[in-house]
């Protein structure tokens, strides 16, 4: 136990400020946090939903988990259900084979519901395109709000392109 | 040419790893199989091409095995259009998969199979469309259709009931589904549906040119974009006879151990995560992401995708490069060997990984489990030793395994190997060799095939390139890319057997699976 705490110890808190989102206003962790509770009245809950990718995106929105990020501490949560979830974050191409998987996801998340779409191929197909086996973006599925370009977007966008589409509950557009 | 005792008409393909390509007949198809199987040789992947060419060429069945002399790529001309091959299930049970994946893409069936079921085809293409079958056009074939329910094996007696899980999984994590069924909390049966990923990234391949297609290759699996970036460019440049710079092949490597190690950074996080132990995935992913963000800054890009490119690589590394990457070796080192004693201290954790998820020696030998979790069930396989290429002939790579096959062997294995690629990356900065980092590659005007083979963190990575040069076409005829989760998945089925629901998750992130680079 002693080595636990003296590794907790030594590296202390490593968490790094939020991004500010893209309307160009520096926002702090605290004030992120008011945002969420005053547009959603809850912390915010995401169920990501990879409808196609090559993994990269997963792994770069994972990273979003990590000390540095500490996207928890801003009170935004990835759940396990889109019966829970306020918004989807979803990752493509979108394949043939996930479209309807894809779309019950969307309608079992309750109303009002946000989408963003993550990476290069979610919002335009990417490299894999259109195809028989791909149904390209995100869009030509869902609803989608925010779209992050990017192969694969850092953590940082993608948390950026999160924190904008819940600011456009308040200033659509 | 002699193999493995056989005499074969073929050639040896100009790659840094000795591969042999060879034409045989339905007969010595069957008969070499079994040979190999008998002789410690490994299948390690099946696809089948449309090698038709104006009015000449057909289909081709190809297979490629990893024997005593390196690699051997057959070829198997199938005589009609609607021909079939003999079935290799008997001799690899890792066969049946793949000649389903066969089945799905181009229409040729093996010979007196049963399992007829369609893999990557979940019927939503449109109908009898073969997508790599030169005649058809999805368009000319017709409207897309739903997805179908897939049969699932039964399991039948008092008390059984079934579990399904996903496509869309309950974490961040690739979609596939699970059948599981158990009675109480026992696992009788696991059976996989995959292929939801499904992108059609082998027809893909032949709209892009040769030179751009890398960038294809590096996202089968994003996790091993490096790998797959390696294994696309060895083929290419094998075709095309362009022999890199020894610079370029050292920062391959160099690229290639970074890779290993963010996985196995990422892997043990996650370990200790699924066994409750969250305080492990703290520390972990904060040591990934110093890693990756290094790698933003030494090559421009945190996985390091696009930085192997034909004839060579776009980064380079100068002195003070070099040092920092080092210094960050040194550093992760200190923090995994305190993690490690940490981890194998916690009483709690060992609970949960040993016996757990367990793999014999035997039973993976019999199934052909492969790479890392190979290594971890007594399978001592790895390219870097084995077929030591540049640099790797260089730098005495220490092969890591185990005889246990659960999760703590292959806790134990990543342990093992990120340490040993720690080393080898500290060995590869201070060896570095002069010289450019990128030559010339000038495709052949003529049909040609090339292959790369390179061991990726997770396994054995392959690629099998066909090039047609002739009469400017200048296209890729064929590109067939396998994941080492091809043969690893189905062992997935059985390691999870007589274990409980809630351990499955901790087993299957200590294999860690593609289902990208499955699915194509």
């Amino acid at each position: 136990m002693w080595r636990i705490l003296k590794q907790i110890a030594r590296n202390g808190i490593r968490s790094e400020a939020p991004p500010e989102p893209s309307d160009s206003l520096r926002v702090g962790g605290e004030r992120i946090q008011r945002e969420l509770l005053d547009i959603l009245g809850q912390a915010l809950s995401i169920r990501q939903v990879d409808a196609g990718s090559c993994n990269g995106c997963e792994l770069e929105i994972n990273a979003l988990n990590n000390p540095y990020h500490n996207i928890e501490g801003l009170g935004i949560r990835f759940v396990a259900s889109p019966r829970h979830a306020d918004m989807l974050l979803v990752t493509g191409p979108v394949s043939r084979h996930m479209e309807l998987a894809l779309r019950r996801t969307y309608d079992a998340a309750p109303d009002p519901k946000l989408v963003v779409a993550v990476g290069d191929c979610g919002c335009d197909g990417g490299i894999f395109g259109e195809s028989y086996a791909s149904c390209g973006r995100v869009a030509n599925i869902i609803p989608v709000d925010v779209a992050v370009p990017g192969c694969p977007p850092p953590p940082l966008e993608i948390l950026r392109g999160i924190l904008t589409a819940v600011r456009s509950r308040i200033s659509p557009g | 040419m002699r193999i493995s005792g056989f005499s074969l008409d073929g050639e040896r393909l100009p790659a840094p790893l000795p591969i042999w390509r060879a034409t045989v007949r339905s007969e010595t198809w069957q008969v070499l199989a079994r040979a190999l199987s008998e002789n410690g040789g490994r299948l390690l992947t099946l696809w089948a091409s449309d090698r038709t060419h104006g009015a000449s060429g057909g289909l081709v069945i190809s297979a490629a095995y990893a024997v005593p002399e390196g690699l051997l790529w057959l070829d198997l001309p199938l005589a009609e259009r609607a021909a079939t091959y003999p079935d290799l299930v008997p001799f690899f049970p890792c066969a049946g998969r793949l000649q389903r994946a066969a089945a799905d893409l181009l229409g040729v069936v093996a010979e007196g199979v049963s399992d007829r079921r369609p893999w990557l085809d979940h019927g939503a293409w449109p109908e009898n469309y073969r997508p790599l079958r030169r005649d058809q056009s999805p368009r000319a074939a017709g409207p897309h259709r739903e997805v179908t329910d897939y049969a699932f094996v039964r399991v039948e007696g008092d008390g059984v009931h079934e579990i399904p899980v996903g496509p869309v999984h309950a974490g961040i994590i690739e979609p596939g589904h699970f059948r599981f069924s158990v009675v109480g909390e026992k696992v009788q049966r696991l059976e996989q549906r995959l292929g939801y990923k499904h992108k059609g990234i082998e027809k893909r391949f032949t709209e892009l040119p040769a030179l751009q297609a890398h960038r294809l290759a590096g996202r089968m699996s994003g996790d091993s974009t490096v790998a797959y970036g390696w294994a696309y460019c060895m083929a290419l440049e094998s075709l095309a006879g362009c022999e890199i710079s020894e610079r370029a092949s050292w920062l391959r490597a160099l690229l290639l151990e970074r890779e290993r190690v963010a996985n196995h950074l990422g892997d043990l996080g996650a370990l200790g995560n699924d066994a409750a132990f969250a305080f492990g995935l703290a520390q972990f992913s904060r040591l990934r992401e110093d890693w990756l963000r290094l790698a933003k800054d030494a090559f421009g890009h945190r996985l390091m995708m696009d930085v192997v490119v034909p004839g060579g690589v776009t980064a380079d590394v100068d002195q003070a490069t070099a040092a920092s990457l080092a210094d960050q070796c040194d550093r992760i080192e200190r923090e995994v060997q305190e993690l490690r004693q940490i981890y194998d201290e916690h009483a709690g954790l060992q609970d949960r990984f040993l016996t757990t998820g367990r793999v014999s020696p035997g039973l993976a030998a019999r199934l052909g489990l492969t790479g890392l979790a190979g290594r971890a069930s007594g399978q001592a396989a790895d390219l870097r030793c084995d077929r030591a290429w540049i640099p790797y002939d260089q730098l005495e790579v220490k092969i890591a395994t185990q005889r246990g096959g659960d999760v703590a062997a292959r806790v134990s294995v990543r342990f093992d190997e990120l340490l040993e690629s720690l080393r080898l990356i500290r060995l590869l900065l201070s060896r570095l060799p002069d010289g450019r980092t990128r030559s010339e590659l000038r495709l052949p005007s003529k049909l040609a095939f090339g292959a790369g083979w390179v061991e990726g963190w997770r396994g054995e990575v392959f690629v099998a390139l066909e090039y047609d040069g002739d009469k400017g076409a200048h296209c890729i005829r064929r590109c067939h890319c396998h994941d080492p989760s091809w043969q690893n998945w189905p062992v997935l089925e059985h390691a999870v057997m007589a274990d409980i629901v809630p351990d499955f998750p901790l087993i299957n992130k200590s294999f860690n699976l593609s289902y990208s680079g499955h699915d194509l």
